[in-house]
């Protein structure tokens, strides 16, 4: 069986709309173990976010269907178990960050409230234990003077403040793996800084498994152990951190290095990757990205690339990975 | 030197904050914009960069005279566009034009491609005779990249990047002199974002255009801007060439900014040294006294507190400008090769 903390194995998902079938996630595998950081990249439209969900088991059902693949979590298949099992991985086990910390919180109830209902409703404590529970929480996620600000409601605090309570309710029951979908786009640089050194704190001190999803290379590049990149839902190249910044091998991950402005040098033009992110209700036939490539070749608009290994625990899936690794 | 096309005088802007239905009385005033000069250079890109909140939207909306500005004045084509009479600056407001952030709600969803763009016309008759409008459209559609046969599209049947097209195409049509865009790629994929970023550039070049290129993207300004002014609490702190800004910034919170911002190579995340700020961004309703970056920084003195420090020239030799007590250079983005373009000699340094 499976030796790793988190197995997503060739996961397919699709959203049966009004236009037609969209096809989110076409086979999809990574793996997580204890202590490491994945990195997922990819645009809006990527199924980054979506595979995200399906791992949670949040995903909406219907439009969204499974139609195929394993999540194994500690060997166990999650899409085979019953509800009531999962509930019991779901935040627990497995807990996830939203970008949008202001629509993700209750504008009705105090933070404290919001905290301690993970206690009350999953390890059976009274409110008054778990609003003790919420004030460490707060103080674990260095927010300043939270005996007093545990009784404020979430408009009361800023969106930096907010996003560490969502972190606080996250790692509320100590999980085994955190799922990080895009937790600080939403804020300013000197935010993200600190958001992004407290949740490596956090993650080293508990030893958890963290899958940050971004589409900021940036950000990727500060934290994460390996990467993988997606693209229409499949996932176009993976490799640790290092060799994916140096030696790209997909001309998509090498274009999206190059389109980046750096704030560390003036750069002449910006390398454009040409032509616009597929539909996802009609991707184009053979190779997804082959419309915006610059090495296409006749057989990529025929076939589907397999994912290839271009070096150890580095996969592309193009066919000319080759060409582009040297070019 | 170049010349300067738009000069900006201390200009302010408070919002009232009332109280009361019936009886409204001002209980305080959100000083969004406090007192910004700066002169812009022909044919330049000068970048704001900011925190949200900073102001940098109210001092584009000020440039454009969407709003009146409380106090200030702003100088071009030698008129005080601040205190110009409707009439006169209708004619004016021709050669300033705007491109906005969200692609998804500038663009009027019940006009067609055609109308978004050919509107400025209806207003300045004179551009382009009625007959010609089609045409001057088509022909702006094609500039900015699109396909002058989907004129009569609507917006909802475009991509974000092909709608920000739209809105650069409708920021061009009077032919402008200066483009305010206010973060106009932030929206953006990066695969598109890079695709206008190119695409402002090479407009700049053919148009002859001026921008004020407002972002918090601290990587994009960089790469598009000539000069760059840090805005922080409704001032300029900094200011200067791109190249000073980036390579030797002097004000600690230009550099606490820059050190935050992520560099896409794994190869930096060891040596860099990060300044991490506490704490958020006080509130511009009630802004510290003396220096407003004080209660975060970590020079702060008495004196930062007692005295607001003015923005003055840092060295004598380049066009930077500060405004700290203690203005010191620090290389905080390691850049691998000084450009060698400013002399440092009368620069302090740490």
């Amino acid at each position: 069986m499976s030796e790793h903390l988190l197995d997503v194995d060739d996961l397919y998902v699709e959203f049966r709309t009004r236009d037609g079938v969209a096809e989110a996630i076409n086979g999809v595998s990574y793996t997580l173990d204890a202590g490491e950081t994945l990195a997922v990249l990819g645009e809006s439209g990527s199924g980054k976010s979506v595979t995200a969900q399906t791992i949670m088991g949040i995903l909406d059902m219907p439009p969204g269907f499974i139609t195929g693949g394993r999540i194994l979590y500690n060997g166990k298949d999650l899409l085979t178990m019953p509800e009531s099992e999962r509930q019991k991985i779901r935040g627990a086990e497995i807990a996830m960050i939203f970008q949008d910390s202001l629509s993700a919180l209750n504008p009705v109830f105090t933070v404290g409230d919001q905290i301690a209902e993970m206690f009350q409703v999953h390890r059976g404590m009274s409110k008054k234990e778990g609003m003790a529970k919420a004030v460490d929480l707060m103080e674990q996620v260095r927010i300043p003077a939270a005996k007093d600000r545990v009784k404020d409601y979430p408009h009361q605090f800023s969106g930096g403040m907010r996003q560490r309570i969502m972190i606080a309710m996250a790692i509320s029951l100590d999980p085994k793996v955190l799922i990080a979908d895009e937790p600080t786009t939403a804020l300013d640089v000197t935010v993200q800084a600190q958001i992004m050194d407290l949740l490596k704190d956090l993650q080293r001190e508990r030893n958890m498994g963290m899958i940050l999803i971004t589409h900021d290379l940036g950000v990727v590049a500060g934290v994460a152990d390996k990467i993988a990149v997606m693209y229409a839902g499949r996932i176009v190249e993976s490799a640790n951190v290092w060799d994916l910044y140096a030696k790209p091998a997909h001309p998509y991950t090498q274009g999206l290095l190059d389109s980046m402005p750096r704030v560390d040098s003036k750069g002449e033009e910006l390398y454009a990757i040409k032509g616009l992110p597929p539909s996802l209700l009609a991707l184009p036939p053979g190779c997804n990205f082959n419309p915006r490539c610059p090495h296409r070749r006749e057989r990529c608009v025929r076939e589907v690339p397999p994912t290839e290994e271009v070096a150890e625990n580095h996969t592309a899936a193009c066919f000319f990975w080759k060409e582009v690794a040297r070019g | 030197m170049a010349e300067t096309i738009m000069q900006v005088k201390d200009v302010v802007k408070h919002y009232p904050l009332t109280r009361g239905i019936v009886f409204k009385k001002t209980v305080g005033q959100v000083r969004a914009v406090d007192g910004v000069s700066f002169d812009l250079h022909k044919g330049e890109t000068l970048g704001i960069v900011g925190e949200s909140g900073c102001g940098k939207s109210t001092l584009a909306r000020l440039i454009m005279r969407l709003e009146d500005p409380t106090a200030g004045e702003i100088w071009f084509e030698g008129e005080d566009m601040a205190h110009l009479g409707s009439k006169a600056l209708r004619s004016k407001r021709r050669d300033i034009q705007i491109v906005l952030q969200d692609p998804y709600t500038s663009l009027n969803p019940r006009m067609t491609v055609g109308d978004i763009v050919g509107e400025p016309f209806e207003i300045h008759t004179s551009v382009a005779p009625k007959g010609d409008r089609k045409k001057a459209v088509q022909d702006l559609l094609e500039v900015v990249g699109l396909n002058p046969e989907h004129i009569n599209r609507y917006p909802h049947q475009f991509s974000g990047g092909q709608r920000q097209r739209i809105g650069i195409a409708r920021g061009l049509a009077l032919r402008p002199k200066i483009i305010v865009c206010d973060e106009p790629v932030s929206a953006l994929d990066v695969s598109v974002q890079a695709q206008v970023i190119n695409l402002f550039e090479q407009l700049q070049d053919e148009f002859d255009l001026t921008y004020i290129f407002i972002a918090h993207d601290l990587s994009v300004v960089r790469h598009i801007s000539d000069r760059v002014g840090v805005m922080y609490l409704g001032k300029i702190v900094e200011i200067g060439d791109e190249a000073s800004i980036y390579e030797y910034p002097t004000h600690p919170y230009t550099q606490a900014l820059l050190s935050a911002v992520p560099v896409p190579d794994p190869l930096g995340r060891e040596g860099r040294r990060r300044i991490v700020l506490q704490g958020d961004v006080p509130s511009p309703a009630n802004p510290p006294s003396g220096c407003r970056f004080r209660t975060r920084c970590w020079k702060a003195q008495d004196i930062c507190a007692e005295q607001e420090p003015p923005l003055l020239q840092i060295g004598t030799k380049g066009g930077q400008y500060s405004a700290c007590h203690f203005p010191q250079v620090r290389d905080i983005l390691d850049n691998d090769v000084p450009t060698g373009a400013i002399d440092l000699s009368d620069m302090p340094k740490e």
